[in-house]
This record gives structure tokens, C-alpha cells and sequence, in this order.
């Protein structure tokens, strides 16, 4: 799994935007002005790459609200027309 | 050695009760919805945690020394079952009830995500308990509890977490959010678009 990379999925409905999983995870998510995480690849579950897997998975422990999943796929595709942020 | 295990058992306990203070100002502080002072967000549960770890050894140090001095004679029974001991059943049965909650605590923090955020949060609740037993059990059974100085850390203990509470309740303003005012559009990135369920933004 590791190899290939994950996927982030936040479970909209248990985030409580307390904003510690965008500061962890600066690479693949960014921060709005209530605290809530924005994919920066613009995905509806982000991708992560192969050398994050590990810190994904402390903020999935770390998340106050249990709202984030590492899940073991990588995303399918592209996203059709979600603008890209380089990485920070 | 009796000696050595006496005054080990008290100044475990009141370490443990240092700490313990710790980690509830961090739980209540955490849920201010801002970060500490000088401390990115992560680094409040972060610290939350490491603080309680260290306080369930240091527990441990005090009911293990304590076990084993033969002047309380306690028996095994008594680190689980409150009131039932012959050494100052009322006081001691505080520190226990308050063991046993610390215990669960840690127990079901460590399955949390198994638990669900729910069941968790309701079992977490009973760390409001837990932590005034341990203040009322050091007041009243601790050997040095007619000092000065004990009575002095008491109160820096339960200022603390007063000032805790009072930094959760009293600085937040429900109208603006937790982040404050929301910036105006003008200065928000246009390529951070929030995502939906109906997928990302075209």
C-alpha cells in the first residue's frame, strides 16, 4: 500500500474544523478561515504520497474528531477540473 | 526500606497530581477552539497526551510503593475497590475512585478509535471527576497534608485549571467563530475552492 501511496478521506460530517490535521499534513491540505482542511490537488479525497503515508496516519490518530481516514488506495484519476496549489 | 517506600509513595502522589493538573488544563484549553500561545494546534493533544502516559507511571510509582509499605497494609483489593480498606477508608476511597478513572480513561483514550469520537468523548467526561477525587484525596490523607507548601501546590493546581476554564469559556466570541472574522473575499486564494460531497470545483 505503502508503495503506491493513499488517499485522504474526512468525514465531512464529524469535522469540526479544528485545523490540526492542515498544519500536519501542509503538503496536501490547506487551511480555511474557519479551520476546516482544503485539498490542495483539489480532490475530494486528496492524494498522498508514498513518503507522507506515515504522517497521514498520525493525523488520523491525532484528528479531536476521528473525521480523517487514510484510506489504502491512491485516487483513481486526475480530478476533471480542480485547480492545483503547488506544494508548500 | 519502609522509610524509602514511604516517602517515595508521597512524592509520586504529589507529582501525579502536578501532572494530572497538567493534562486537565490541556483538555480544557485544547477546546478553546485556538491554539495556546507560542504552540501550533497539534501540540495541545500532543502534549495532552504525553502528560497523562506520564502521569498513569507515575501513578503507578505511587499505588506500588504504598502497596508495599506495611504501615497503610493495604491489600491488593484495595487498589481497585474504594472505601473498603481499614487505613482511612473515606480518604484513601477517593484517591482509588480516582485511579480507577484514571484508569479507565487511558484505557478507552488508547481505543479511541475503535470506541467511536462519541462513546469516547462521553467516557472522557468522567475526567472532571477524577481529577478534583485526586485534589480532595491529597487534602485529606496525604501525610504532609497540614503543610504550607502542600496546600500551596494545591492551589497553584486548582488555578490552574481554573485559568483553563476560564481561557475555554470566557475569550471566545460565538459571533466571529473560532478563527475570528471570516477575511473578505478579496484576500481568500481563488484556487482553494472548499470541497463538497458533489465532488471538486469545476
Amino acid at each position: 500500500m505503502s508503495r503506491r501511496g493513499a488517499r485522504l478521506h474526512i468525514d465531512w460530517t464529524a469535522c469540526e474544523g479544528r485545523g490540526l490535521c492542515s498544519e500536519m499534513l501542509t503538503e496536501i491540505l490547506a487551511i480555511d478561515d474557519w479551520g476546516y482542511p482544503l485539498a490542495r490537488d483539489g480532490r475530494p479525497e486528496p492524494a498522498v504520497p508514498r513518503e507522507l503515508v506515515a504522517h497521514a496516519r498520525r493525523a488520523e490518530r491525532l484528528c479531536p474528531r476521528l473525521a480523517l481516514r487514510v484510506l489504502p488506495e491512491p485516487p483513481p484519476t486526475r480530478p476533471q477540473g480542480g485547480s492545483q496549489l503547488p506544494p508548500s | 526500606m519502609n522509610e524509602a517506600l514511604w516517602y517515595t509513595g508521597r512524592g509520586a502522589g504529589l507529582v501525579t497530581l502536578v501532572l494530572l493538573t497538567v493534562v486537565v488544563a490541556l483538555g480544557v484549553a485544547s477546546r478553546a477552539g485556538r491554539p495556546l500561545p507560542g504552540l501550533p494546534r497539534f501540540a495541545t493533544p500532543v502534549l495532552h497526551r504525553n502528560a497523562s502516559l506520564l502521569a498513569v507511571v507515575l501513578l503507578g510509582v505511587h499505588v506500588g510503593s504504598l502497596l508495599f509499605d506495611p504501615y497503610a497494609q493495604l491489600r491488593l483489593v484495595d487498589l481497585m475497590l474504594p472505601f473498603a480498606g481499614a487505613y482511612r477508608p473515606l480518604w484513601l476511597g477517593l484517591g482509588t475512585l480516582a485511579f480507577d478513572l484514571v484508569v479507565a480513561l487511558v484505557i478507552t483514550s488508547l481505543l479511541r478509535s475503535r470506541l467511536g469520537a462519541t462513546a469516547w468523548r462521553r467516557i472522557h467526561w468522567a475526567a472532571y471527576a477524577a481529577w478534583p477525587l485526586a485534589v480532595l484525596h491529597g487534602l485529606g490523607t496525604g501525610t504532609d497534608a497540614g503543610t504550607a507548601w502542600l496546600r500551596a501546590v494545591t492551589a497553584v493546581c486548582v488555578l490552574t485549571v481554573a485559568m483553563a476554564g476560564a481561557y475555554r469559556l470566557l475569550l471566545p466570541d460565538p459571533a466571529t467563530g473560532p478563527l475570528g472574522p471570516p477575511a473578505p473575499p478579496g484576500n481568500r486564494d481563488p484556487r482553494l475552492t472548499p470541497l463538497t460531497i458533489s465532488g471538486p470545483p469545476r
